[in-house]
């Protein structure tokens, strides 16, 4: 089974939760490996559990809530919108840049 | 997944999609569209005149780092003649305050605009590190607003110029209106979607961003690749606004225009003149000058209450009487610079001779 190399960046705040670094790189599986779904290829839903699980350093009531990404968090796939890209359903690829930004901080 | 050309011109690959209309639009068009918005906001409510001196409140944050950005574009492009000033307030936090500050300071440089920053310590004799040394993590939230409020129309009457500009946003005030009516504030809730408050202020204040979505004000950042400084307050914020904001994230999360939606109900609200004449009438503090609706402006209250020792009293009108009845206010008492009435507004304010 290969792995995904992916770029992620976390910003407005949200590396704080991940050892206060920006840029990661991580190498995730490129099909769920459990469940019901197992075998199917990884989506964005997919990420955001395996960073919960994998990166996430603290407080992780401030990434992740009722089980999916929590409101107020913005999301770029390769620089666009995740919204345009299906949200959670994108199927991730190799070498795709993830960011995420909080928008919960004061101005 | 993604369609594939801009709704907008037709032509370029969509990066984004605008919460307020659900139009999907390449990064050409979303920067046109925001600042063209922007721009319509401020002329629509003909919120300045040429020569004008405006500061931008600046935080370093991502709202006002935006504003201060569109704010000189939008002054060179079509051509508004303001004098741009950045006034940041150093409310005294370590590890917050003094990081963002170095932000604004870079901002200065990148944006080429004159600084000013005021200190709490300056005006008021105490930073918020040693006020929550003080009063502890619950009201001191009370204490950083009020004192804000005045530092920055103090900052601006030094710099002399005639207006403030703020980066405060759609979700900012949608969550306001939610918070009014949730306290039954309705002096409040009649005036906090004005774009524009004056003379309730001695200098006029403004929200350029009213119409403008913080998702899109963080992509703009985003896009823009502009600087900008993100920490929590180390403070704990205010957690009344955090739950509504919780809140307005959630419905905004179902339905976008939530926010806009909300936005339009505060406007539709008038309150009635027999309210409003219950509501007490602006007067100038017998101490320093500032605008208040009682003898002592808010700022000098909190501060009486610092020095003597009773902060927690100072805080409620009730605790303000009691404060008032336990001795007479000390004569050697710190007190705040008394505030000159600028001139612009002095003149305003003339009689007309005969």
């Amino acid at each position: 089974m290969v792995d995904l190399k992916l770029k992620i960046e976390f910003g407005g705040g949200l590396e704080l939760l991940f050892s206060n670094r920006r840029t990661h790189f991580v190498d995730i599986p490129s099909t769920k490996q459990q469940g019901d779904r197992e075998g199917e290829p990884v989506d964005m839903d997919f990420l955001i559990h395996w960073l919960r699980s994998n990166s996430l350093k603290e407080r992780p009531e401030l990434f992740v809530e009722n089980e999916t990404l929590r409101p107020g968090i913005l999301v770029l796939v390769n620089d666009i919108d995740w919204e345009l890209e299906g949200e959670g359903d994108y199927r991730l690829k190799d070498g795709d840049e993830i960011v995420f930004i909080s928008t919960l901080h004061g101005g | 997944m993604a369609p594939k050309s801009c709704s907008l011109c037709q032509n370029a690959k969509p990066i984004l999609r605008r919460p307020k209309t659900g139009q999907q639009i390449c990064k050409h068009c979303f920067f046109t569209v925001f600042e063209t918005e922007v721009h319509n906001t401020i002329t629509e409510a003909k919120l300045f005149k040429p020569g004008d001196r405006v500061a931008i409140g600046a935080s370093g944050g991502k709202d006002s780092t935006v504003l201060a950005y569109v704010m000189k574009t939008l002054n060179e492009r079509y051509k508004y003649g303001l004098s741009l000033f950045l006034l940041s307030i150093d409310e005294g936090i370590t590890g917050y305050r003094d990081d963002s500050l170095q932000t604004v300071k870079r901002n200065q440089q990148q944006y080429d605009m004159p600084l000013k920053i005021l200190s709490y310590e300056e005006l008021y004799g105490w930073t918020m590190d040693r006020v929550v040394s003080t009063v502890g993590k619950k009201s001191n939230c009370t204490f950083c607003g009020v004192f804000r409020r005045q530092a920055l129309d103090r900052g601006a009457a030094s710099l002399g110029v005639d207006h403030i500009v703020t980066g405060h946003n759609a979700d900012d005030i949608a969550e306001t209106v939610l918070m009014n009516i949730m306290r039954g504030d309705i002096a409040r809730l009649g005036r906090c979607t004005a774009i524009c408050t004056q003379g309730e202020d001695t200098i006029r204040r403004s929200k350029p961003f009213k119409y403008a979505y913080e998702k899109e004000i963080v992509m703009y950042a985003y896009f823009r690749k502009l600087d900008y400084f993100s920490t929590e307050c180390i403070y704990s914020p205010d957690a009344y606004r955090g739950h509504a904001r919780g809140f307005l994230k959630d419905l905004e999360a179902t339905r976008p225009s939530a926010i806009i939606d909300i936005i339009h109900s505060g406007e539709a609200f008038e309150v009635k003149d027999e309210v409003r004449a219950t509501q007490k009438t602006q007067q100038t503090c017998k101490r320093c000058g500032y605008m208040s609706s009682n003898n002592l402006c808010k700022a000098c209250s909190l501060l009486e209450g610092l020095e003597r020792g009773m902060a927690a009293t100072a805080i409620s009108d009730k605790g303000r009487r009691k404060l008032d009845g336990q001795a007479p206010t000390p004569e050697n008492l710190r007190t705040i610079p008394y505030f000159h009435t600028p001139i612009t507004v002095a003149i305003d304010v003339l009689p007309t001779p005969p």
